[in-house]
């Protein structure tokens, strides 16, 4: 079953901007799904549609098959939203957020206290259930947001960029946890800046820019289409010149680090071969950018929109 | 009842305890200063400068005055009550706790409603307490009382809903307070009776709406008003189906409040 369903939805705001120009996109019930885009690309605003937050213009959407316009409670019981801003009252403790949120999806007290104590000991907040949300730090309050989108468990999970701005060891923490939601059945659609994020979590992705999908498909096939990679590699020795690598594009950035371009027919071997043929040892190696980020980045220059702009 | 009508009925209660906690826990803002003001107005109008007037209509001037400083208390905070909350929450982006929830709108505008029913409610029967400290209340027609203070206190409820929805920043929220609401307030016969007026100036009052809701009030604990109570009701029935069915209507459209 698909858990998102869009038909040509557009998004014309009043001040002539067209965000999205005609978007269909597919979401698998289950499944863990990327949407990356750059900024002002259309991903907030299909979200903002997707979750009632943004009037469409035009266009269908369908959650779990219930369409936006003719069953809108139904859709909206179904998705469980983590916003890109803050967007709880700091006046309130944590507690009695999630108690309302819980509460405004139709959760009964009880069972809603039950979950409250589930997913705050799951995010480590349950010390600062009786806190006044103002007084946590970033960090917490962007996990306060995911515990209150889990309260009436969702059957599809939306994350607006959930770690900007949180520190790598929550992050860490907080992939794990959705990860295990994702094992769980929650469907789950993530937007992120951090590339390595979609990568390492997400099993889809839909790439879109300037108000269109450019690219939609697994996240493997996806990465195969990346045709060359840059590896940077740490020499034990220090080395007066760059390494004869006949066929590779080849850079010394210092005397102990080469950059070494590889494409799609060439691999790392023949390398490591021609390296030790020339008594340089390599002490370790690791890629010079996300390979998503080099194929998000290759495939939104090539946009034809984008190249418009640029001219 | 079905599984969404229980939800709904949750989702309802939630947004009214919601409401009522915010108005105990800032109460320095919300019980406090109505209070103070109505003890202020029934020493300073009652006592002092009441004394002075004589009776009015054939009640003494605190008795006469009492009813007309409850509504005003009731009009101030149902108005106020919804204004800042809804407000408050459009500006501080908790609006969308409720936007993106399966709560139809009709329960989220009857909530907010609620919400200023009952700050208005709370504030009226303190004022009542304090002028019951000052002088005797007399409730002539129970009904009435009940009926004009709860559709009273619905209008502004409704009334500060749409300021809200409106409203793009906090002066906005203060101006219609300003200088609409106290203005027709004083001069909605809640120290006078309007037959004091040259006959110029009645006329004008009656254009003034809180004057058929103050006097409905009064008559129901006095037995005397300057308006037709039936018209006064008609008035205040036919105000709350409008602005309710005004306030559903923003929104359902999301203007004000989705893009």
């Amino acid at each position: 079953m698909k858990a998102v369903s869009l038909r040509n939805l557009c998004k014309t705001y009043k001040n002539g901007v067209q965000a999205l120009k005609g978007i269909d996109l597919d979401v698998e019930e289950g499944d863990f799904f990327a949407l990356l885009g750059p900024n002002g690309a259309g991903k907030t605003t299909a979200i903002g549609i997707l979750t009632s937050l943004v009037n469409k213009t035009s266009g269908s959407v369908n959650v779990f098959g219930h369409n936006l316009d003719t069953e809108l409670a139904a859709a909206k019981a179904c998705i469980g939203l983590v916003p890109q801003e803050v967007n709880f009252n700091m006046f309130e403790t944590v507690s009695t957020i999630l108690l309302n949120q819980a509460g405004f999806y139709g959760i009964p007290r009880a069972v809603a206290h039950d979950r409250l104590e589930k997913y705050l000991n799951k995010l480590q907040l349950w010390e600062k259930r009786n806190s006044v949300a103002r007084g946590l730090s970033g960090g917490m309050k962007r996990r306060l947001m995911i515990v209150r989108a889990l309260l009436h468990e969702p059957r599809l999970l939306i994350l607006d960029e959930p770690t900007a701005g949180v520190d790598i060891e929550v992050r860490r923490s907080m992939w794990d946890f959705i990860r295990e939601v994702n094992n769980a059945g929650t469907t789950i659609i993530l937007t992120t800046h951090y590339l390595e994020e979609a990568e390492n979590l997400c099993r889809n992705v839909a790439i879109i820019n300037q108000g269109k999908i450019i690219e939609n498909e697994k996240m493997s096939t996806l990465l195969r289409k990346l045709n060359t990679e840059t590896f940077i590699l740490n020499l034990r020795e220090a080395v007066s010149s760059t390494p004869t690598l006949l066929g590779y594009k080849t850079q010394l950035t210092d005397d102990h680090t080469i950059e070494v371009e590889i494409n799609k027919e060439q691999n790392l071997n023949e390398v490591f071969t021609a390296l030790t043929a020339q008594d340089i040892g390599v002490v370790s190696m690791r890629t010079k950018s996300n390979r998503l980020e080099e194929l998000f980045l290759s495939m939104v220059e090539r946009s034809p929109d984008t190249s418009k702009k640029a001219n | 009842m079905n599984t969404r009508t229980a939800a709904n009925l949750i989702g309802f209660q939630t947004i009214i305890r919601r409401e009522y906690n915010r108005i105990i826990r800032i109460w320095g803002q919300t019980i406090v200063p109505p209070g103070i003001t109505a003890t202020l107005y029934f020493v300073i109008f009652g006592r002092l400068i009441g004394s002075r007037i004589g009776d009015m209509n054939g009640y003494t001037y605190l008795q006469y005055i009492a009813p007309g400083l409850i509504m005003m208390s009731v009009i101030t905070n149902s108005y106020g009550n919804v204004v800042s909350s809804f407000f408050g929450a459009k500006f501080g982006k908790h609006i969308e706790e409720l936007l993106v929830s399966p709560l139809p709108n009709y329960l989220i505008v009857t909530g907010y409603m609620m919400g200023g029913l009952l700050r208005g409610l709370l504030v009226g029967s303190l004022v009542t307490g304090i002028a019951l400290a000052f002088t005797h209340l007399h409730v002539q027609h129970p009904l009435v009382v009940a009926s004009a203070v709860i559709l009273t206190s619905m209008v502004f409820a409704l009334a500060g809903m749409i300021n809200a929805v409106f409203a793009k920043n906090f002066d906005q929220i203060s101006f219609i307070p300003t200088f609409i609401l106290t203005p027709l307030t004083y001069f909605g016969g809640v120290f006078y009776t309007i037959s004091l007026l040259p006959e110029f100036a009645q006329k004008i009052s009656h254009l003034n709406p809180i004057l058929y809701m103050v006097n409905a009030f009064r008559y129901g604990f006095l037995g005397i008003s300057d308006v037709n109570v039936m018209l006064a009701f008609s008035l205040m029935i036919g105000s709350v189906v409008v602005l309710y069915g005004t306030c559903l209507y923003l929104l359902t459209k999301g203007i004000g409040l989705r893009e």
